[in-house]
This record gives C-alpha cells, structure tokens and sequence, in this order.
C-alpha cells in the first residue's frame, strides 16, 4: 500500500488511514477530547440539574433531557459513523475506518441503552407507562437490536477482513432499512413521542432558552465524549491487531 | 439458472430437505396460540391477522439458514461460484427459498385462519399480503443466510440481523390482513408491501453477492 | 434477469475443442489467506496437452493456489491473465447430494455447463451401474469418481485437481489415468496436487522455491506499524 502511495496523496486525510499516522495523531489528540468530554458534560449536567428551574408542564422530571437527548443523538451518530467508516472499509480498504467502525458500535450500544432507560424513567412519571410501542421508541428498540447484530457478527468472525467485510455489507444494508423502518413505524402507530427538542432540526424552538442553553452544551460534550470513547477503543483495537500481527510473526 | 431452480426444488422436496419444516412449524404456532390466549372467538379473531402473519415470518425464519449452509458444507457453493455468477446464485435460491416456504405459507395461511375465528373476508386479503410480502421475507433471509454462511451454527445469528430488517415487511404484510380482516380497505398496505418485496427483489441479490463472495475468498 | 443469465451461459456453450488449446501462464504471483503471505513470485507454465503435479510441504499454499488460479479467491501480489471460464477445479470436497443420483447430479453440472457431457462423464468413470444410486449411498471412492467425473462434464480445457486420488482404488485410479490421458490428447492440461502416487507422468514443480520469506509472511497495514 505503502509504495502506491503518491506525494499528494500523503498531504491528503486519508494518510491518517494509516495505523501508525492514524496512533499518532489520536495520541496527541485524545487528551484534549478526553478534557472536552469531561469539562462540557459535566458543565451541561450541572448546570442543567442544579441551575435551571422546573418546568411549569412537567416539573423537575424535565431535568432528565440532559441526559436523554444528548445520548440519543450520539445513538444515531455511532450509527453513521459506523456507516461511513463501512463505506470507507469497503471502497478504499483502509484497516482503520473498520477498525473505528468496530469501536463505535459498543459506544453506541451504550447511547441507545442510555436513551431508552433515561426515556422509560420519564415517561414512567409523564406518560403514565414505562414503555410505549411509539415509533420513535420503537425505531430505537431496532436499533438496539441492530446494534446487538452487528456486535455478533463481528464476534462469530475470526478473520478481521472478513469479519469487516460482512459487517460493512450489514451496516449498509442496515441503514437502508432504518430509514424504511422509521416511515414504516410512522405509518403503523401515530406517535406519543414530542417533536424534537433540538432547534436546528425544525427550524424553530421548541424550548426555553433557559433549559436550551445547558442541554446545548451537555450535547456538545456528549459528542467529545463520544469521540473520546470511539478513539480510545480504536486505539485499543490497532493494538489488538498489532499484537495479534506479532504473534504470527514470532509463530512463523 | 432453470436448471439450478429446478435442483434446488428438487433437493428441497426430497426426504431431508426441510421443505415439510417451515409449514409444521407455521402449524403448530396457529395450534398452540389458543391454548395460550385463551379459546374465546372474539378475542382470537382480533390477533388472528397478527398471529398468522407472525407465524408465517418465524416460520420463514427457521428455515433461512438451509438456503447457503448446506450448499457450503459440502463444497457445492464453491463448485457453482466457479460458472455462476453469485448474484443470479443467490436470486435463484432465494426464488427457491420462496416457493417452498413463503408461497406454501400463503396458500396455508387462510386455511389455518379457520382456526383462529379469521373473518370470512379476511381469508383473500390475508392470502393476498403473504403471497406478496413473503417474497421480501426470502430475499432478506437470502441476505442474511450468505452474511453467516461461513459461521458454524449461524442459525440464531442469522436470526438476530434478520429481524430488525424484517420489521417493515411485518408491519405492512399484518396491516393488509387486520384491515382485510376488518372489511377496511387494504389497497395502500398492500402497494407498500408489493414496493418492500420489489425493493428487495432488486438490492438483496448484489448485497448477498457482496457477502458470498467474501466469505468464499 | 434469467433471460441475460441464459445468455451469458449459452456464450459459454463454445465447442469442446475450441476451448482446448489453451497456455496457462503464470509469473509474479503473490497467494495467500487473509492478508498472509504464503507464496510470492510464483511462475510456471502450463501449455495444452500437458500435466503438472504441484509438490511441497502441508501448509505451503497447494490448495491456496488451485483456488487462486481457479478464481475463487484473488491473488495478493500480480494478476491473473487467463480466462477463469476455461478452468474447472475439482476441490477436496466432492459436492455431492446425498439425495441426488449420480446421474441427476451430472445431468445437473451439464446444464450448469451448458454442455452435454453428463453421458460422456458417467462413461469416463463406469458410473453406469451407479446411476440411479443417491450420493448418500455411495462409498468414499465412488464419491470421488463422480466428483471427478464433473471435470469431463464440465468441458473446460485447464483441470485444476486437489489430490484427485485420494480413496480412489486401482481401478479408479486407471480410470483416472485414462480420463487424464483423452484430455490431454485433446489438447487439454491438468495441474494437480498430489501426495502418492502420479496417476500419469507429470512435470514437478516444486512450490517450496516459492516460499514467501517470513517477515513477508503478513501483507497487513498493522505489521507496517509495529517497525
């Protein structure tokens, strides 16, 4: 790969395809995200907790979209971002984008289990129910079970390319189908769920600035935080593969 | 690309080939379902639609990773992708796949609605989405079933990344019998079921293909 | 969708003798599995109505060369330059149904083939008592002569053979020498894996000259990165 490398090319982003370029830059970069990550959740939740009142409609339970919206947003993100970094694994074989495909799958696990928890402890108080068969909820519980699938087929492969290569072809596929599923459930059940809290989606605002402001920043520091956990596992998973590379050497 | 069809029917009907499997296993999700909800009419015949359609996806299910794994435990996938090209491969098993389940489950379904108290004008609807959401059913399965192939007792995997990419055809296929079964009108649920079938009918021969040829590398 | 597909298959349907008469060349080749670098340079060359047995140690990459060159899997290193359609393999497995008969399973592998040759296989191999005998009945040889026998039906001019005389008693394995011999008169080749015995005289090639050094053993971004 090396040798077909041209100059220009080394000048491009996809230099950073490269393990060794890819270490580099996540080292010096992580610490910065990592600080980001802690710094602005902890100032959104914070601030979003203690520091803004409670809602005339739903009382302090309002307090819990600091939490709920910024972990449902980086659900949806580790899921194109896992599309992309297939896409990427698929067009330009670059071992990286399928390695980072591979640790954003787990993270966004977490977000999707996180949005659906928070959700049900909401809804429990608001709705009356701790569950609701809403297609927003329900688009999540799909993906959650997406999420579970492709897990599992990275971890029935013992071969990394192959593994990466069907995991590729199934988060494609799968992507196609999420957007199928979201109009299907539409059509299937009118929603429960409130239209998006977040401005830049509909143009308009849906909430104060009061609470807006605080959950801005919680989102922002979800995103690092998000960041922060996908390269750290990324780093982890080169390293998997530089060991596993080792061994065969020393078995050959 | 007949001859292929025709073998694969063949192999299918023949003792062993599971082609009775699927339909009992459709059977005895329709038995039991009254034993656990209970046998009163009025309520059976309000998840009649569901329930058939349910039994019908599961049943397609069990029988999905028979498509590829057979063909490459014996080497005989390996033999085909050297003269046929594995896109029309896995179109043809998928065609197989269809006829000996979800065409079957179709022409039983109505049948075994009798079962569960369908209403008398439920039975053509019902009928009608299976016979043209099922093919979506095989099509994704046939996807699936060449993601695994390579993956000893993939059978619960398949499982796994097959249902959420089922859950349109489930949606749209149960909404044409309950309407149906309602004596509501059933023609857009119906067009959209028709839309999932094509649309899979198209895009899973070259996804599959993709997946195939990896695993065969 | 099958109408194209029946085209493509009846392109296919070229004379037997046309197909024969064909040089399988091959120079610079890498082969491997997952990224592994097995064997890197490899050359050789098989020239019509000529037969090569491929020797060298468990492991090397025999198989993994029969597959590369049949176009199961692509090369690491170089390219192929022949026609994957004039190449049959005959592989370790003999993808048999054990629910099919012999002759509905050649009969099969002809249509596949767009030849007609299920007849001339069966008679290749005195499969005739066989005939009507599902593959589930029959013993580990008959297995491989009706696996074998698929090389007739195919048609192809470059056989491809992973130890094709593996359960083969000494009759199969005269059939075998007679089938290889028509071929190659035709202007047929054969390349052929094998431990025992040669079922004809052959040319040696020696894969172990081949063999990809060890710390060129992986072709993968990661050992790049540990230097």
């Amino acid at each position: 790969m090396d040798e077909t490398e041209t100059s220009s090319e080394r000048k491009s982003l996809w230099q950073y395809a490269n393990p060794r370029k890819f270490m580099d830059l996540t080292a010096t970069m992580l610490p910065w995200v990592w600080a980001l990550a802690v710094g602005l959740t902890a100032l959104g939740l914070v601030w979003g907790f203690f520091f803004t009142g409670d809602d005339f409609r739903m009382g302090s339970t309002v307090k819990i979209i600091y939490i709920h919206v910024p972990s449902a947003l980086m659900a949806i993100n580790g899921y194109i971002l896992m599309f992309l970094a297939s896409l990427v694994w698929l067009i330009r074989r670059h071992h990286v984008s399928a390695l980072v495909a591979r640790a954003a799958a787990p993270v966004g696990l977490v977000m999707t289990l996180i949005g659906l928890a928070t959700g049900a402890i909401w809804g429990q108080p608001m709705w009356g129910t701790w569950w609701a068969w809403d297609p927003r909820l329900t688009a999540f519980l799909i993906l959650c079970l997406f999420y579970l699938g492709y897990i599992a087929l990275w971890s029935a492969l013992s071969d990394p390319d192959l593994a990466a290569d069907l995991t590729s072809i199934l988060a494609i596929v799968g992507s196609v189908f999420a957007f199928l599923s979201r109009y299907a459930t539409q059509f299937w059940n009118q929603g429960l769920h409130q239209g998006t809290s977040v401005p830049v989606a509909t143009g308009g605002r849906s909430i104060d600035d009061v609470f807006f402001i605080p959950l801005a920043i919680s989102m922002v520091g979800f995103f690092f935080l998000f960041l922060a956990l996908v390269l750290t596992r990324a780093r982890t998973e080169v390293r998997a593969r530089r060991l596993s590379v080792l061994r065969a050497r020393q078995a050959a | 690309m007949i001859a292929l069809l025709l073998r694969d029917l063949r192999l299918a009907i023949r003792s062993g080939g599971g082609f009775g499997l699927g339909l009992a296993f459709f059977l005895v999700v329709i038995v039991l379902t009254p034993f656990a909800v209970g046998p009163a009419p009025a309520g059976l015949a309000a998840i009649a639609p569901g329930v058939l359609w349910l039994g019908a996806l599961l049943a397609a299910l069990l029988t999905l990773d028979r498509i590829f794994a057979l063909d490459w435990e014996d080497g005989s996938l390996e033999q085909l992708a050297l003269v046929v090209p594995l896109e029309g491969l896995l179109f043809v098993k998928a065609l197989a796949h269809w006829l000996t389940t979800g065409a079957m489950l179709a022409l039983l379904a109505p049948v075994l609605g009798i079962l569960l108290y369908l209403p008398q004008g439920g039975a053509l609807p019902l009928f009608l989405g299976l016979i043209i959401g099922t093919p979506a059913l095989s099509f994704i399965g046939a996807f699936g079933a060449a993601l695994v192939v390579g993956i000893k007792r993939g059978g619960l995997l398949l499982s796994l990344l097959v249902l959420p990419l089922y859950v349109p055809t489930l949606i749209m296929g149960a909404e044409v019998a309950r309407r149906g079964a309602q004596g509501m009108p059933y023609d857009v649920p119906l067009a959209l079921s028709a839309a999932l079938s094509l649309f899979a009918l198209a895009i899973m021969p070259f996804a599959g293909a993709a997946a195939l040829r990896a695993s065969l590398r | 969708m099958c109408c194209s597909l029946r085209g493509g298959a009846s392109r296919l349907r070229r004379s037997r003798y046309e197909a024969r008469r064909m040089t399988l060349t091959v120079s610079g080749l890498g082969i491997g599995r997952t990224g592994r670098l097995l064997l890197r340079d490899v050359a050789f060359e098989l020239a019509p109505g000529t037969a090569l047995s491929v020797r060298g140690k468990n492991g090397l990459g025999k198989t993994t060369l029969l597959r590369t060159l049949a176009g199961l899997q692509p090369p690491l290193e170089g390219t192929l330059s022949h026609d994957p359609d004039a190449v049959a393999y005959a592989a370790h497995s003999d993808a048999l149904k054990a629910t099919l008969t012999v002759e509905e399973t050649l009969r099969f592998w002809a249509q596949i083939y767009a030849t007609d040759n299920a007849a001339a296989g069966i008679a290749a191999y005195g499969l005739d008592h066989l005939r009507a005998r599902p593959g589930g009945e029959l013993s580990a040889g008959q297995r491989r002569r009706c696996a074998l026998a698929r090389l007739v039906v195919s048609g192809r001019s470059i056989w491809l053979m992973d130890e094709p005389t593996a359960a083969l008693d000494a009759d199969g394995k005269s059939q075998l020498a007679a089938v290889l011999r028509t071929h190659l008169g035709q202007g047929g080749s054969a390349m052929m894996v094998n431990h025992g015995e040669h079922p004809i005289e052959c040319t040696q090639l020696d894969l172990g000259v081949f063999e990809a050094a060890p710390e060129a053993a992986r072709l993968d971004a990661f050992g790049e990165a540990v230097e």
